[in-house]
């Protein structure tokens, strides 16, 4: 399983801070954007513009991901 | 000094540590809650965090701006939480030998922040309802 943390409005319209999914290691950041939009569809309308974290760093689509990284999904930022 | 915190920002505190012998200029940058945003009015602002990001990139930015400008020293405070109007939401304090370094540096900092910090706001606008803010 892997954890995701969600921020913003992506953890508002899941409804929850962190998720869990079924992962196999080396599946990619866009694979998990994927699987997302599916289980919370309420993340559909936001999904090409979502960003992901991988070890606090910002991580391209074609970027793996192994179960035991601190994954984090966001909408784009707006501090400041 | 790189902090987040969840109470008012001391920028006068933060305007002294850092200032030194070796600036000849020291730069502070406030950001504030403001009223109006085409024509709609803020009652407040929420603010939410990636904590242990954000730390992490704003220390990343601040090694870029001291490969770019001979800084001396560097303090950046933002705040979390809810924020009324007029209250400081982000302090950035640089001091560098000279002045357009000093403004340089501090302009970077905070154009930098707003654009890969992970941090959001929800305007809370005065007709009771609420938005996540897009960046433009």
């Amino acid at each position: 399983m892997l954890q995701i943390k969600l921020f913003a409005k992506a953890r508002e319209v899941v409804g929850r801070s962190v998720a869990e999914i079924p992962w196999l290691d080396g599946q990619t950041v866009l694979q998990l954007k994927q699987v997302l939009a599916e289980k919370y569809p309420g993340l559909q309308p936001m999904i090409s513009r979502l960003l992901v974290a991988v070890n606090n760093d910002y991580a391209a689509d074609d970027a793996a991901i192994k179960t035991g990284d601190e994954v984090a999904c966001f909408p784009p930022v707006s501090g400041g | 000094m790189i902090e987040l915190t969840h109470v008012p920002i001391d920028y006068h505190a933060l305007t002294e540590s850092v200032r030194s012998s070796q600036s000849g200029a020291v730069v502070l940058f406030l950001g504030t809650v403001r009223e109006m945003t085409e024509g709609r009015r803020t009652v407040a602002l929420d603010y939410e965090g990636y904590p242990q990001m954000a730390e992490t990139k704003l220390a990343e930015l601040e090694a870029q701006a001291r490969s770019k400008w001979p800084i001396d020293r560097v303090g950046i405070i933002h705040r979390l939480g809810r924020l009324e109007l007029g209250d400081i939401s982000v302090a950035i304090a640089v001091s560098c030998p000279h002045r357009k370094q000093a403004f340089d540096a501090g302009q970077f900092l905070i154009d930098e922040l707003k654009g890969s910090v992970p941090i959001w706001k929800q305007e809370n606008w005065d007709d009771g309802t609420t938005e996540w803010v897009h960046p433009v």
